[in-house]
């Protein structure tokens, strides 16, 4: 019977084995996919078991942190949700994340390696650091003034500071709070659907993910690259351009929106907004030329992160000499977000030295320690410096004594460019109205801000959509801000 | 037929002084205070961890366990003085887990806390314990009680019948309150009653029968027939109260020690052959068993159908959340299994918290006792001793196995609870039981022969 009971105990010892095995086999081997199931709930709970960390404009928290009380338990709470929504994204158990909330999600909900010194202590007493914040470069005051300046209506403003590339403001209308889709259950769903269904397109951040046609605005950088290029040496100099101009190549007569624009300076171009002149400029530098300094400003480059991605501003590569003369006055299919022309602005007043924009200053932990600060970077430069300082003056006549006389501040030199975008199927679409622009106080090395203002649906007569009547008293009301705030 | 009543003869008389036979008594102390101290840790460690302060009845929780260990071991140490001094800490250890892990689980269902009633269930089960060690002196007087014992056993089996089914099967009486599984009693009566049957019967078992081919020969009916129909009765039983898990059991503690008595390796095989189909029969047509055969074939079916996870899903889960060290004790989410979660499931939240290294340091205490078992049974002397130790190692052995290989998906699910570790009344109570007639045999077949050996 020995000999069997010997049996038995090994039979025994070999489930033993088999077990330990298995275990081995589902605690090591199967461990990474069972945690990568979208049905085990386990990444989820951790992730919302702490207080998520904080957003700040202007050193105060614009988010903030509720206990639920359920599985996943803090939810994202916004204080002035709309306001920010460009700015924070959303924070949703069901949805995920976007914009800072998505750059910054490894400081915010603390998982960055940062946010500890000893990450290896972490790790040992199976514990997490505090969620760490992230301090934006937006001041809350030109926020304020950007979003009130759109008053609902659809447009965008971007404001970023020209010589270190910081956002100071973005504002996409309409607008919606981001706290309604930050929890789970069917009222997230259904705010969730209704935002998408909405013809508005509130979550749309049209600062950074909407292209428009730019219109004039975009003759800053034709301007830019004729003096660049030396098709133009002396900007008063008369330019023999007939009013209208007939597109190269075409029988398709250009007309001005004004008068007075027949043989015009490139200056008086400018000021009036003469669709000829700049056209026939663009053509006369070329289509090389055109697409370098389109690139030298950020047109058709990788695209942007500040850190959120920002949609790729365009300027064809290759087109005939008619279509280079209509993209050369920002039409055709040229096509630029918000950021883009504020940055076009921004180089002109922070004398050709174009900024990489950022939106998060610094990231911090729990405690306000530093983890990493948001580097100034250069894009390089946009144009010469000479050609800076004349573009800068032909700007501030623009404001002074031009078609942006709405955006002028006493007290500041400011300069501007309006712009009026035709678009839709035969142009029948209501025209964007822009307004870009940057502004110096009196007796300030150099600009303090850069703005650019896009309204797409101003509900004033046709007639009287303009850069001037819609987004020009937008912008000086960012442009005050920034002035008043410093 | 033959008798069952073997002459039980006087204990042995006690070694004389200075003699050689080592008792091991202060091994098993200190190994116990080893128990202890991690049992009232582990529960320390839990309240910090859920609620970040030292749990209130901490100090009675700590003197309520040294005082049952104590006890405990007084007992031993009085009554079975050669008893392996491996078996009462390893119980006490597991218990001591076990408590901490309800108690870890009991956190995340305020509404249904269970850690007090087991604690008093394992209190009871020291107690039985202590009973058993004092009062039984010989393992063999047993032998006297086989018929008897079938008899309670299948009354035991029969009760739940008439009572009304909870959560599908018909295993447990509810009175009072309290509810109880005499399923778990039966099978320490059954295992006594199949070593006294067949170390009585063996001989004709092993020799007598006509031969078939080979070695196969035809076990002699009037043998095999009573033992057959007890047995054939039981698992019948089972079968209709839908205790699958139990009546498993049964099959395989018939098998093994019909296999330990007459080592007929053919009998076996054809026995598992049969079993293997009757398991696919039942698994075919038996609703119950068919999906949880389904569920351990693909167990995250029911995810791709976006019914969600299931709870041999959600058990995988926590075991692999745990990985190699574990998250943890109380930093783990194995409450997602749902209502089994302290029971049947038990060994997830402990691989989710204690990882595969505390897993596997569970499994092998468990390996260690049924180990200890067998050593008891090979070192015996009498056939029913060896026959009874070897059944109740078995026992452990296969409830770990068909448990744990259930819940980590090794084999399909069976409803069982894992000994000691899973809350359940019954359950702790019967496996104190079963590592006190561990002891004794242990004690029997450690003790110091006297100077006549006894003819076997």
């Amino acid at each position: 019977m020995i000999r069997y009971i010997r049996w038995c105990a090994y039979f025994c010892a070999l489930l033993l084995i088999a077990l330990l095995v298995n275990i081995a086999r589902v605690q090591v081997w199967e461990s990474a996919a069972y945690g990568a199931n979208p049905a085990n709930k386990r990444p989820a709970i951790e992730r919302y078991a702490e207080p998520r960390g904080d957003i700040l404009v202007d050193g105060r928290p614009v988010t903030g942190s509720r206990d639920s009380g359920q599985l996943l338990r803090y939810e994202r709470t916004y204080a002035n949700g709309p306001l920010y929504a460009p700015v924070t994204g959303f924070s949703s158990q069901t949805y995920g994340t976007s914009f800072v909330e998505r750059a910054e999600d490894a400081i915010l909900s603390g998982t960055d390696p940062g946010l500890s010194a000893f990450p290896l202590w972490y790790e040992l007493a199976r514990g997490r650091p505090a969620g760490g914040n992230a301090a934006t470069t937006v001041r809350a005051g030109m926020q304020r003034a950007a979003y009130a300046g759109l008053a609902g209506k659809r447009g965008a403003v971007a404001a970023v500071e020209p010589a270190t590339g910081k956002i100071l403001a973005l504002v996409s209308s309409p607008s919606y709070d981001p706290s309604v889709l930050s929890g789970t259950g069917t009222k997230v769903k259904e705010a969730w659907t209704a935002l998408n269904a909405d013809p508005a397109r509130p979550m749309l951040n049209r600062a950074l993910r909407e292209t428009y046609p730019p219109g004039s605005t975009f003759k800053i950088v034709t301007a830019a690259a004729a003096l660049d290029a030396g098709v133009v040496s002396d900007v008063d100099a008369p330019t023999r351009t007939p009013d209208p101009y007939p597109l190269p190549g075409t029988s398709t007569l250009l007309p001005n929106a004004g008068t007075g624009c027949e043989d015009a300076s490139m200056a008086d171009a400018v000021q009036w907004s003469c669709n000829t002149v700049m056209a026939k400029i663009g053509v006369q530098v070329g289509l090389r030329g055109m697409v370098e300094a389109a690139r030298r400003f950020g047109f058709n480059g990788e695209g942007l992160r500040v850190p959120a991605w920002v949609s790729r501003s365009n300027f064809d590569t290759d087109m005939s000499q008619d279509q280079l003369a209509l993209s050369s006055i920002g039409q055709f299919n040229t096509k630029a977000t918000p950021l883009q022309m504020a940055m076009v602005a921004a180089a002109v007043a922070n004398g050709g030295e174009l900024k990489y924009p950022y939106l998060v200053d610094r990231t911090t932990q729990d405690d306000g320690s530093q983890v990493r600060r948001g580097g100034e970077r250069s894009l390089g430069r946009a144009m010469n410096p000479a050609t800076a300082v004349r573009l800068q003056d032909l700007m501030v006549k623009v404001v002074e004594n031009g078609t942006g006389r709405n955006a002028a501040i006493p007290g500041a030199v400011v300069g501007g460019k309006t712009g009026t975008a035709q678009h839709g199927v035969g142009n029948a679409g209501t025209p964007y109205a822009w307004f870009i622009s940057w502004a110096k106080a009196e007796g300030a090395a150099l600009p303090q801000v850069a703005v650019a203002v896009v309204v797409e649906d101003a509900s004033a007569d046709r007639g009287d959509i303009s850069g001037n009547g819609a987004a020009a008293p937008i912008a000086r009301a960012v442009m005050e801000a920034a002035l008043a705030t410093g | 037929m033959t008798a069952l009543t073997a002459k039980v003869t006087e204990p042995a008389p006690p070694p004389p002084p200075g003699a050689d036979a080592p008792k091991r008594r202060g091994v098993e102390l200190t190994l116990l205070a080893g128990a202890v101290l991690i049992s009232v840790l582990g529960h320390l460690y839990v309240g910090l961890a859920t609620t970040g302060h030292l749990p209130g009845p901490a100090a009675r929780y700590a003197t309520g366990l040294c005082a049952a260990a104590l006890l405990a071991h007084l007992a031993v140490r009085l009554r079975a003085p050669y008893a392996d001094p491996l078996l009462l800490p390893i119980a006490v250890l597991l218990n001591g887990l076990g408590l901490v892990l309800i108690q870890r689980l009991d956190v995340t269902t305020p509404g249904h806390l269970t850690a007090g009633d087991q604690l008093l269930w394992s209190a009871l089960g020291v107690a039985l314990f202590v009973l058993v060690v004092a009062l039984l002196r010989d393992h063999r007087v047993l032998q006297r009680y086989a018929y008897l014992s079938v008899a309670v056993a299948l009354v035991l089996m029969l009760i739940p019948v008439f009572f009304p089914a909870v959560n599908g099967a018909h295993i447990w009486i509810r009175f009072a309150g309290l509810s109880f599984q005499p399923g778990e009693f039966a099978k320490i009566l059954l295992a006594v009653f199949f070593a006294a049957y067949l170390a009585a019967n063996r001989t004709a078992l092993a020799l007598t029968g006509r031969r078939l081919f080979w070695k196969l020969r035809l076990l002699p009916g009037r043998v095999l027939g009573p033992i057959l129909a007890i047995w054939l009765l039981s698992v019948g039983v089972l079968v209709l109260e839908r205790d699958l898990g139990t009546s498993l059991l049964f099959f395989g503690l018939f098998v093994i020690m019909l296999f330990t008595a007459t080592g007929r390796i053919g009998w076996i095989a054809i026995g598992l052959l049969l079993a293997a189909l009757g398991a696919y029969a039942v698994g075919t047509f038996e609703p119950h068993v068919h999906s949880r055969v389904d569920d351990w074939l693909n167990p995250f079916a029911s995810i791709e159908r976006g019914e969600g996870p299931g709870q041999l899903a959600q058990s995988l889960f926590a075991f692999g959340a745990g990985g190699l060290l574990g998250a943890g004790l109380g930093h783990g989410q194995s409450f997602l299994i749902g209502f089994a979660a302290k029971s049947d499931f038990i060994l997830a939240t402990a691989g989710e918290e204690l990882g595969l290294v505390g897993l596997a340091a569970i499994l092998l205490l468990y390996g260690l006792l049924v180990a200890r078992g067998f050593r008891a049974g090979l070192a015996l002397r009498d056939p029913f001793g060896r026959l009874l130790a070897t059944g109740l190692a078995s026992i452990v052995a296969l409830q770990v196995f068909v448990i744990a290989g259930g819940v980590t998906g090794l084999i399909p699910l069976t409803g069982m609870a894992m000994p000691f570790l899973a809350q359940g009344g019954s359950s702790v109570v019967t496996n104190w039981i079963i590592v006190a007639l561990l002891v004794r045999l242990s004690d029997s077949a450690r003790r110091p022969r006297p100077a006549k050996e006894p003819a076997e």
